[in-house]
């Protein structure tokens, strides 16, 4: 479906209706962004902004669930934070950037900083909800089979809260990919981001768009294989 | 479609009201020690503590130059808000009544939510040159999805009763859209609303951090690289507390309509 306007925008760009100081033929774009993998000019920024959102995706994943687990077990503490989680993403969190780099100088960090803010409280929403949503009578089982402590989260809660917490997984994702991206473009020295922003500003267009290219269509992928996976994961749960 | 419902306001656990405002205050007494500890741990060379940053937001709220950028960025985001407002309200009821178009859409449009708008930002700067108009699509690029997608989520999953109804008492089609369709969404397209609200003023901001001499967003970048950090803190204040006020009054709205629409 998305063949209609690609095409469109190939046949206005390639009669001239499209000035290409605007747009490239999106066949220009792919060339581009295949010459650039090839000639492996792109390979450490490749290397930069994908290990920064890895770190801030993980970050992210393994403090949120922290974080919502022991929220969750302490309900006078759930209800201080709940005015915090409910307004959270109002704010426009990337407004936060420029402090980080004031607090944290320029480089990978606040990079990290911002890719966490950005996603961790999805996470910690998400396991909030999966953890309210394990049905009691499952809790009362684990009792009666006399299960531990550990047994009983590993056995019975994160199977049950998984669908949620998968959901939230999902987000921070396509959360800490955007914070990250977004601060390289702003403000950085390096990285994916950084280099689209470097060649708009030095009038390559032709390497912008092979770079946009690449950015979206990396971001689709990862976005899509969690969709695909998160499928899987509601179809074996139905069948039990 | 999950992207954007698996974000709703949680429902607080058995909160009493009066203990709501007491959370509320213990939580803010907490940040803002936070962020004096902060402040105080850099000496305020990377933060300025809340004292400081009051005063000095004090002295800048009476200088021109700072309401003539909050007077840019709330012009171009008032625009971008009403733009993806109204397209989006159109878009989503347009694509929700349709089946075959919806199922096109929908996931082209929460495919399009996810991905980092940003690196498409000069791509909007080439088409509509720099300036506030460039800031207002971008603003719109970032506000019209979730209100096109909550919109449409909600025409969907009405309950088709209410169609048949509306068909049963001959309703024209402008009728049962004003008198049936749009009352029973309101909640969801208000929660669509508040949402494209906040992405919308991201947009906006975004824009105005990359290329361009006026607003908020360019305040914000600007104190950084004059080594200006109150001018950043304060700015990054007045956002947070515009934005939270707006999104309570928003939510409040919500809470209002739901009532009457629901049943």
């Amino acid at each position: 479906m998305l063949a209609i306007p690609v095409l469109a925008l190939e046949v206005l760009c390639r009669t001239g209706v499209v000035d290409p100081m605007t747009i490239i033929p999106p066949s220009d774009m792919l060339a581009s962004m295949l010459a650039q993998i090839a000639s492996g000019d792109i390979t450490d920024s490749m290397e930069q902004t994908f290990s920064t959102i890895a770190a801030a995706f993980a970050l992210a994943v393994a403090g949120g669930t922290l974080i919502g687990a022991a929220v969750h077990a302490q309900p006078r503490l759930r209800r201080a934070i709940d005015p915090l989680l409910a307004s959270y993403y109002s704010v426009p969190t990337f407004i936060f950037y420029p402090l980080l780099v004031a607090l944290l100088g320029l480089g990978m960090a606040p990079l990290v900083m911002i890719g966490v803010l950005s996603a961790a409280p999805a996470v910690v929403i998400s396991t909030l909800a999966g953890l309210d949503g394990v049905p009691p009578v499952l809790l009362r089982v684990a009792r009666i089979q006399r299960l531990g402590r550990a047994r009983t989260l590993w056995l019975i809660v994160l199977p049950a809260a998984m669908p949620r917490l998968f959901s939230g997984f999902k987000l921070a994702l396509s959360y800490s990919l955007i914070g990250v991206i977004a601060g390289e473009f702003i403000l950085s020295g390096s990285g994916l981001g950084y280099a689209i922003s470097f060649a708009y500003q030095s009038f390559d267009n032709r390497a912008m768009y092979g770079l946009m290219l690449f950015v979206l269509l990396v971001a689709v992928l990862a976005n899509g294989i969690l969709y695909t996976w998160e499928g899987h994961l509601a179809r074996r749960r139905v069948r039990g | 479609m999950s992207d954007i419902t698996a974000q709703p306001a949680l429902p607080p656990p058995q909160a009493r009201p009066g203990t709501r405002s007491l959370d509320v205050a213990v939580m803010t007494i907490v940040l803002l020690a936070l962020w004096q500890a902060v402040g105080s741990w850099t000496d305020g060379i990377a933060l300025t503590p809340p004292l400081g940053t009051l005063a000095y937001l004090a002295d800048l709220v009476r200088t021109e130059m700072f309401w003539g950028n909050v007077a840019a960025t709330l012009g171009a985001f008032a625009l971008a808000f009403v733009l993806s407002a109204v397209f989006g309200l159109a878009l989503g009821l347009a694509l929700g009544l349709q089946r075959f178009a919806a199922d096109v859409a929908e996931p082209i449009l929460a495919g399009f939510y996810t991905i980092p708008k940003v690196t498409l930002y000069p791509v909007v700067l080439l088409i509509f040159g720099l300036g506030a108009s460039a800031k207002v699509a971008f603003g719109v690029m970032h506000g019209l999805v979730p209100v096109t997608l909550m919109t449409l989520g909600a025409v969907r999953t009405l309950p088709p009763v209410l169609m048949r109804a509306a068909r049963a008492m001959r309703l024209t089609a402008g009728q049962a859209m004003w008198s049936v369709l749009i009352p029973a969404c309101l909640p969801d397209i208000v929660n669509g609303l508040r949402l494209g609200f906040s992405l919308s003023l991201l947009g906006v901001l975004i824009g105005e951090m990359f290329s361009s001499q006026r607003g908020l967003g360019f305040l914000l970048v600007n104190g950084l690289a004059q080594h200006n950090v109150k001018l950043t803190t304060s700015v990054v204040v007045v956002i947070v507390v515009a934005a939270i006020a707006a999104n309570t009054l928003m939510l409040r709205l919500g809470n209002m309509v739901r009532p009457t629409a629901g049943r």
